[in-house]
């Protein structure tokens, strides 16, 4: 019967298939002319990828790629990676970091700083890429702008120590009594509110860079969105940003310090969040950094390319809900979690990528002490996994609670790859060793957000960068006060241990509070450290100069090179 | 016709309005802070950018000031990329969604349908099992897959050449478009492929199909006058959506490959409720599908005879 | 042609005597279905994959969810011989202070058994150096070739020992350390050796996964064997096989429920829409535009949100809905636009002609001669609703952790596709094989409901 139907239906012969051929052929030719177009059309529009090589000798040029699209590149309102990145090369701060993460002077050339504020002087050299010049008031005016609660900045906040920025910011005191003022066009004069040691090493973050007013009112709210709408007083100038597509930085010749910058430019060619697809152009040799993942790592081995790794600064922990109608507020529960809680087999087993370090501390290795590095003074507690004593501290917990089991504990996750492995591993790691239950309520980025600031959540994966090169930077997070502490932990000793580190001027008091804090936070089960994070990179030999930092800049190109013959 | 054209137009704006009005809706009555962000900010800084984003407002009344900055053209601002205006960000990208858009649809349009007229004629033979195979793996391999694989294939060609054959990723020549476009149109090409086949074997055993064949008429003339024509109807029907969706769905296709289009906005958008975004994108959207339906339903006209336009 | 031309024929008439009983439609579509071995054999393919999705556990005991993080990642039928090992946290070595003028770290070996547990090195130290960075390479570094992957740096020059537990193989790896300078500048020579590791478990977890009575049953060094994984595991060493099966349950239910819901849904509607025609065709047109154009991530949520789906839920019953709710109208188009051209056809005509009811007209004239497009619907929108399910999951509105589809599995493999291609190819070969059942069986029910091809035409 299958072949009666075939016979009926089926009419191939050599005209039909010729009809089609035809047919194919007039669509083929309609279609080159249609790509003819397209590519006209395309050609001429702004956003095409200039087709240049990962280095190129002739034109002195980098090209790189860009993990996401800056959402915008006002200072004040800066907050992620990328801005921060694109802001350091572009513009400057009174001081900066140099090679070696030393402050070293920016806009002023010298400061006189005591107790209680500073003066400092800038050179009078420094200009805007305009050509005006760049003074103390467009510093005041910056300052006052990022404090304007009609700004909205969230990093208002690390303004704080200068006199009256908290008032200002929440709107109940006059700007004008702002704590600093241009004395004249070249000195700046900058009151605290109380001793704060480590204010110098705030003035290279972002918020602190100034905004020429003049230029600011011109861009009509427009200021920071498009590369017509800035200004620049740094290395770099933003010569071409077309939105989600490429960003283009070439030397900004009225820079003061211009002789320092040895490349012509710095072409962020694409903009991709594809960490394979990044890893694919380096290959072809289209750009000159890529950064690896625990899945692509055995590619870049097997290719023989030089890799290396840097640790970023930041540290990623599980903070714990101490709201006192939640299950993880009881201690003996907290206790029991933290006595199987096993970083170094996060580390090897799941996140599976070298650079990551076990975590042990809220301070990660990389922070100054008095002398030395903080934690090799100051080495903090250990976690010890103990099954045994684990379990007894659950059955206490139980009976404190009046239950029989555990309700399932509630694991807010973000909706990363990253994010999925380590919470399937706790789910699973708490299940097996406490036969605890535990829900994995996976939300998308704001979802998350919202949750964790009105506290939905028993535990929450949480991750901290540093914004300054300071144990206060991660000092503080923990603080009843701090809106990050997402878990409501609230702790009066680490109060005033956080107290002391922010206003003496010992670093010996303060290194010492601060190693109370991290005893405190580790005695009291206030977040679980589950590790500092690392990332491993392949980069073009030919580069030279780049300075990679767990704060600030990073990767730092301002005084990169690009060296004629490759030396292995 | 231009009566029946403007007709359809008015009922076009009804439907983009309905579509608008919904969204919006069910878009403010979603749980998810549109304002949060990573670093915790206080009360007061709220207070002003809510004020300054019209969030302070009753729903309602946010409705009715939205359709009336609609009506003149003005999307608003978006949340996420301060200072930009949803407006520029369409303007920008939708151009790049488009053309990409286009060109996988001529690719899968044309592709569909001389696959699915080969594999009808050589029906349960060796290239219909063929190419029926590799229709099954264009459709359930997901499209990210086939972008990876792509992209890989190219490093391999362009490193094995020596020179650049095709670029890897970015945007901007004929060069960069046509793997992206192929990956993106692969998987409406698959499906009608088979719809092609399948409305081909259909008119195979048709009436008029007999009659013409009766009448002793040249198979060549039977197979271009009737069934191509008429096989072509149900891939004609599918077109209009599909355009929108390949339009709309080249979200994992601009990632991988580097295409500022428009795509990737959208589907951002609604993880971190942007809510100007999301606004913006799907009514513009709306209103292009709508379009493209009118156009597909005027097309259907022309190749089909039989169905007026009333 | 007026209604007096013709009348109905009485039902009573005489018809030519037939030699063979008259078979019903539906029997007469049965047998001409089971004449199809492809189709035939795609039925039981699919009733084999919903064998192994609800039987499959019954036989195969391992937990889809127990991780074995001792064995990540392994490869379809790897080694079983594991070597038993025992973790202790390791001191170091620290040297006396460097004499000679070496250039690079000396007499590198291994200190003990080199395990995927653990692997130990220890090398003589280099004078006016300042420490130590360790590499490891997966293939032999040629002269002139960077070393490979940098998994640590020891400080200062007497501290020569070094403890590798970073996710180790059994292969064998390439280690180099090289000593470093005060800013961190790497001295030109570098010491390396070939280690050969072999696949080792701790006590602690063998006793944990059940693999040994208790911790006295063995001692370390013996070689105990570990369960089989015939198809490997996933980055978590969890059972492929397990998990697959478990995946075929969210998978198909999503992909084969969903699809034919709103297939049948959109079919209603096409086809009156279609066969009515005129405006409440256009405003039913206008509507299902409408649907398409609504953006699917928002009525997701709201449908989460509406079936008070708490954190950490299964949200699979929102996402049917949500699928089912905004995912007829593409079907809904494709059957209304044959309707349209069916209405026009002769017999469609003859038989309204004939007295049909309206009906029985749509039941038996028309959709079944629109059964070829709305079958190849069907057979599409399986593996994209397979795809979606695995979307939503992954931003957190599907299925929860540690719940596997083969959608999610397909995810998380093609990270690893070049390394560990078992972890992609597997799920997408259940995909495809579920895809392509149904595409023959699609195909022979065409073949089968289509009037025109019956017995005896």
């Amino acid at each position: 019967m299958a072949d009666a139907i075939q016979g009926t239906t089926a009419p191939v012969n050599v005209s039909s298939a010729w009809q089609l051929t035809k047919y194919g052929l007039i669509g083929l030719l309609f279609f080159i002319l249609l790509l003819a177009a397209l590519g006209w059309i395309t050609s001429n529009s702004a956003a095409s990828t200039r087709s240049s090589q990962a280095v190129d000798f002739a034109t002195n040029t980098v090209t790189l790629a860009l993990s996401t699209e800056p959402p915008q590149l006002d200072s004040t309102r800066a907050t992620d990676m990328v801005s921060g990145m694109l802001l350091g090369h572009t513009m400057e701060g009174l001081l900066r970091y140099g090679p070696n993460n030393e402050l070293i002077p920016g806009m002023a050339e010298s400061w006189d700083i005591h107790e209680n504020g500073g003066t400092f002087h800038l050179r009078q050299d420094a200009l805007w890429s305009n050509g005006s010049p760049v003074t103390a008031h467009d510093f005041v005016f910056a300052w006052k702008t990022a404090l304007d609660p009609d700004t909205g900045s969230q990093y208002a906040f690390i303004l704080f120590p200068i006199k009256n920025a908290r008032g200002i910011s929440e709107g109940e005191m006059d700007p004008e009594t702002l704590g600093t003022k241009a004395i004249d066009d070249f000195t700046l004069e900058v009151e605290l509110e109380q001793p704060t040691a480590y204010f110098l090493k705030l003035l290279a973050f972002p918020t602190y860079y100034p905004i020429n007013e003049s230029f600011y009112l011109s861009t009509d709210g427009g200021y920071g969105s498009e590369a017509e709408n800035l200004i620049y007083n740094g290395p770099f100038k933003i010569v071409k940003w077309v939105h989600d597509a490429s960003l283009r930085l070439e030397k900004n010749e009225v820079y003061w310090n211009r002789d320092a910058t040895k490349l012509d430019a710095i072409d962020y060619a694409y903009i991709l969040s594809d960490a394979n697809a990044t890893l694919n152009l380096f290959a072809t040799n289209k750009i000159a950094l890529a950064g690896l993942n625990s899945e692509n790592l055995e590619r870049a081995l097997k290719n023989r390319w030089r890799i290396k790794q840097h640790n970023d600064g930041s540290v990623f922990f599980l903070e714990i809900n101490h709201r006192p109608d939640r299950i993880t507020a009881n201690y003996n529960l907290r206790r029991a979690l933290q006595l199987v809680h096993n970083p170094s087999e996060l580390v090897y087993k799941v996140l599976k990528l070298p650079g990551n370090l076990p975590g042990e501390s809220i301070f990660p290795v990389w922070l100054n002490g008095v002398d030395g590095l903080f934690r090799d003074e100051y080495p903090g507690p250990k976690y010890i996994v103990n099954e045994e004593k684990a379990r007894e501290h659950l059955a206490m917990a139980l009976e404190e609670l009046g239950v029989d089991e555990l309700p399932p504990l509630v694991l807010l996750a973000g909706d990363n790859p990253v994010s999925n492995k380590q919470s399937e591993y706790y789910q699973r790691l708490w299940k097996e060793k406490l036969g605890i239950e535990v829900k994995i309520d996976k939300q998308i980025f704001k979802l998350r957000l919202e949750k964790m600031t009105t506290g939905e959540f028993d535990i929450v994966a949480a991750g901290w960068g540093p914004d300054y090169h300071d144990v206060m930077t991660f000092g503080d997070l923990f603080a009843s006060w701090n809106l990050n502490n997402r878990g409501r932990y609230a702790n009066e000793e680490v109060d005033r241990h956080v107290a002391i580190a922010q206003s003496s001027s010992d670093p010996v008091e303060r290194m010492e509070a601060m190693d109370r804090v991290q005893q405190l936070l580790h005695d009291d089960v206030a977040i679980l450290i589950q590790y500092e994070r690392g990332s491993v990179y392949v980069s073009d030999d030919r580069v030279k100069g780049v300075t990679r930092r767990a704060v600030g800049l990073d990767p730092d190109y301002t005084r990169a090179y690009i060296a004629r013959d490759s030396e292995g | 016709m231009i009566r029946y054209v403007l007709w359809r137009l008015l009922q076009g704006v009804i439907t983009v309005w309905f579509i608008a009005t919904v969204t919006f809706f069910v878009m403010h009555n979603l749980p998810g802070d549109p304002l949060a962000d990573d670093k915790a900010v206080s009360e007061k800084i709220r207070e002003n950018l809510e004020a300054k984003l019209g969030l302070d407002k009753p729903v309602v009344q946010q409705y009715f000031i939205y359709m009336r900055n609609m009506v003149g053209g003005d999307f608003g601002l978006s949340f996420v990329h301060e200072n930009r205006r949803v407006n520029e960000i369409i303007r920008d990208h939708f151009p790049v969604s488009a053309i990409l858009g286009i060109l996988a649809i001529v690719i899968a349009g044309f592709g569909g349908i001389l696959w699915g007229a080969l594999t009808a004629l050589y029906r349960n033979r060796w290239p219909d099992i063929a190419i029926i195979l590799l229709v099954i793996l264009g459709i359930s391999v997901p499209s990210f897959v086939f972008a990876t694989v792509g992209q890989l294939a190219l490093v391999t060609i362009n490193n094995l050449a020596g020179f650049e054959v095709l670029p890897v990723a970015g945007w901007g020549t004929v060069a960069h478009m046509l793997i992206p476009a192929l990956v993106l149109g692969l998987g409406t090409m698959a499906f009608l492929t088979r719809l092609m086949r399948t409305s081909m074997l259909e008119i195979v055993s048709s009436d008029f199909v007999r009659t013409a064949k009766a009448k002793g008429v040249p198979m060549a003339q039977i197979f271009s006058r009737h069934q191509l024509r008429n096989a072509v109807l149900p891939v004609v029907t599918v077109l209009g959506p599909s355009i929108a969706g390949i339009t709309t769905g080249g979200f994992v296709v601009e990632n991988v490959f580097g295409i500022p289009g428009l795509g990737r906005y959208f589907v951002l958008a609604v993880q971190q409720n942007d809510y100007g975004v999301i606004m913006g994108t799907t009514v513009f959207y709306g209103a292009f599908l709508v379009l493209m339906v009118i156009l597909v339903d005027i097309l259907y006209a022309v190749i089909d005879p039989r169905v007026r336009l009333e | 042609m007026s209604d007096l031309s013709f009348k109905p024929i009485s039902l009573a008439a005489d018809v030519e005597e037939r030699s063979r009983p008259s078979l019903s439609y539906w029997q007469d579509a049965w047998i001409r279905l089971r004449a199809n071995k492809r189709a035939f054999a795609s039925l039981f393919v699919i009733i084999g994959m919903l064998v192994f999705a609800c039987a499959g556990p019954l036989v195969w005991h391992i937990d889809p969810d127990a991780q074995d993080l001792d064995q990540t990642s392994k490869p379809p039928w790897g080694d079983r011989n594991a070597l038993v090992q025992s973790y202790e946290p390791w001191a170091g070595v620290t040297s006396a202070e460097p004499q000679g003028n070496n250039l690079s770290p000396e007499s590198l070996e291994v200190v003990g058994d080199a395990t995927t547990t653990f692997v130990r090195l220890v090398w003589d130290p280099v004078p006016n150096s300042n420490g130590y960075r360790i590499y490891r390479q997966i293939v032999e570094p040629r002269v002139g070739d960077p070393l490979g992957l940098p998994i640590g740096d020891t400080k200062g020059a007497t501290s020569v020992s070094f403890e590798d537990r970073l996710d180790i193989k059994p292969k064998s790896y390439w280690y180099s350390v090289v000593a470093v300078n005060e800013q961190g500048e790497e001295f030109p020579e570098a010491a390396t050796l070939k280690v050969d590791v072999a696949f080792s478990t701790t006590i602690a977890n063998a006793v944990e996964r059940g693999y040994i009575e208790d911790e006295n049953s063995v001692a370390i060094g013996d070689t105990i064997k570990v369960p089989l994984h015939p198809l490997g595991t996933d980055y978590l060493g969890r059972d492929m096989l397990s998990r697959l099966m478990e995946g075929a349950r969210i998978s198909l239910f999503i992909g084969i429920v969903a699809p034919f819901l709103f297939v049948i849904a959109g079919v209603i509607y096409g086809s009156f829409a279609g066969f009515i025609g005129g405006n409440f065709d256009h405003v039913l047109m206008r509507f299902a535009d409408f649907v398409i154009a609504l953006p699917f991530l928002l009525f997701m949520i709201l449908f989460k949100l509406l079936f008070g789906i708490g954190p950490g839920e299964s949200g699979i019953l929102p996402m049917l809905v949500a699928l089912v709710v905004l995912s007829w109208p593409g079907a809904a188009r494709l059957v209304r636009g044959e309707i349209l051209q069916i209405r026009e056809e002769g017999y469609v005509e003859a038989s309204r002609l004939l007295g049909t009811k309206t009906p029985r007209l749509i039941l038996r004239h028309m959709i079944p001669n629109t059964m070829g497009v709305v079958l190849v619907t069907f057979t599409f929108a399986v593996p994209s609703a397979i795809f979606t399910e695995a979307f939503l999951s992954f931003i957190g509105m599907g299925v929860t952790a540690p719940t596997a589809s083969w959608g999610s599995m397909c995810n998380d493999g093609i990270k690893t596709m070049e390394t560990t291609p078992h972890e992609l190819i597997f799920p997408a070969l259940f995909i495809s094989i579920t895809v392509l059942a149904f595409n023959f069986l699609g195909d022979g029910l065409r073949d089968a409901l289509d009037a025109r091809m019956r017995y005896g035409e």
